[in-house]
């Protein structure tokens, strides 16, 4: 231990790329993602863990990204909302008028990318428990498991087809 | 954003956070071990915490373990709460942490987190309660101990400065026991409890470990004497059980103290109809 350290030089493999960023110890990613990479698809909303506004996925697991230090997440793949590029979650979000507002709604899509991506046979209860995460003040929450489902069935579409 | 700097350290081994544990509070920076950290971060924008230094303990295998061989069930504090549940290595447990926060939370909270954390709800606890498991602590001047739970965990876990829990151990008879874990809120589906109860049925009777009731959660020899007192009604061992309340019911804006104390003898009875009737999970 030497003099006090309080700011380092972090990589992250951020939406399929490598970036590197100073930040302070003390930053959260969320942070670092919106002050430092100009990226602002992570909200900033409660920022005390409670909405999930600021949802990331870290090695393709949800993560409140104000709840997480950017060292926490060096040298670990993290993608956001800017990452997602045409997947059905997006288009199905569009197609159930999933929002309103739209503040929360980058939250929601990660989360729910997350889920329909490592739980394709996803029941009711499952995908109840998963959007819990998350608050919609304007209170889209049918529309968004609507979304949800949407793509879950097509994935189970998709998957019969090319099973049949 | 966290008001304040502070500076960061990842040890790999037990022996180097110790270490960097003592070198930085001889410093005056005042550490924090820091596992999920959600409460170090949300407390310190607020600051209700503050530390010069924080110790990740992330990166140290032994709490990071999740095993189970000899008949005794081992868990590192640093194990987050969606990683117990998932395991099914402690379904009680698993399935009271899973009331804890939300999904996407418990990907970061973990059990040291919520055990050692500031929050007095604390709900994990109330299994490792029930199952009289040990704990392993690293202490200040680098070495170990193994102590029963119910010593160290006394509303809160009171660890001397500079300790640091490793993990929990558990003996394996309790986990295969019938249980029941019930969590009511007042409204939201993610919320803390009005009344969180976790129980098991054992060899001796039904043992009860309570969150949410008084300001700390507690297990009470007392009141599973009640509830196991034979040739009695139901409804009058929940009500000899309530009168052995080690404190005052909660009283505030999620439930009045009557509120309370109504929720918690109906979710009482629920617990030992339940348990009673055979219905517990096993």
């Amino acid at each position: 231990v030497s003099k006090a350290k309080t700011e380092t030089v972090i990589e992250l493999h951020l939406n399929g790329e490598w970036q590197t960023t100073n930040c302070r110890y003390a930053d959260t990613l969320l942070r670092v993602l919106r002050e430092q990479l100009g990226l602002f698809g992570a909200k900033p909303g409660c920022e005390n863990g409670d909405c999930g506004a600021c949802t990331v996925l870290l090695n393709g697991t949800p993560m409140k990204s104000c709840l997480i230090l950017a060292v926490e997440a060096a040298q670990q793949k993290i993608l956001t909302a800017e990452g997602l590029r045409g997947t059905l979650i997006q288009q199905a979000f569009v197609e159930q008028w999933a929002f309103q507002c739209g503040y929360c709604t980058p939250g929601f899509i990660m989360n729910a990318y997350a889920l329909t991506e490592s739980h394709p046979e996803a029941d009711d209860a499952l995908i109840a428990k998963w959007l819990q995460s998350n608050i919609c003040r304007c209170t889209s929450y049918q529309e968004i498991e609507t979304a949800v489902k949407s793509v879950l069935e097509e994935k189970h579409n998709s998957l019969r087809d090319q099973s049949g | 954003m966290i008001p304040f700097d502070f500076e960061y350290y990842r040890p790999r081994s037990v022996q180097e956070a110790v270490e960097l544990h003592r070198q930085l509070s001889l410093q005056g920076k005042q550490p924090l071990y820091y596992s999920g950290g959600t409460e170090i971060i949300t407390l310190g924008r607020i600051q209700a915490v503050h530390t010069g230094a924080v110790i990740d303990i992330k990166s140290i295998p032994e709490c990071r373990m999740a095993s189970s061989s000899d008949g005794q069930l081992t868990l590192g504090s640093a194990l987050t709460l969606n990683e117990v549940t998932d395991s099914g290595l402690f379904p009680l447990l698993g399935e009271t942490s899973a009331e804890i926060a939300d999904r996407t939370s418990r990907n970061k909270i973990t059990l040291g987190g919520n055990l050692c954390g500031r929050f007095m709800y604390r709900e994990a606890v109330l299994p490792l309660l029930l199952a009289e498991c040990a704990v392993e602590l690293a202490t200040a001047s680098g070495g170990r101990i193994r102590v029963p739970i119910h010593q160290v965990f006394q509303q809160y876990m009171r660890l001397n400065p500079g300790e640091l829990l490793l993990k929990v151990i558990i003996d394996e008879r309790y986990v295969r026991m019938p249980y029941v874990t019930i969590k009511r809120r007042k409204q939201a589906a993610i919320d803390y409890p009005l009344v969180t109860i976790a129980a098991i049925q054992s060899e001796s009777g039904i043992r009860l470990a309570f969150s949410g009731v008084c300001d700390f959660p507690f297990r009470s020899l007392a009141i599973e004497e009640a509830i196991n007192r034979p040739g009695i009604p139901v409804e009058s061992r929940v009500e000899l059980a309530v009168s052995r309340l080690p404190a005052p019911i909660r009283d505030d804006i999620k439930g009045s103290a009557d509120y309370r104390k109504w929720v918690l003898m109906n979710t009482l009875l629920d617990v030992i109809v339940w348990l009673e009737g055979g219905g517990g999970a096993s």
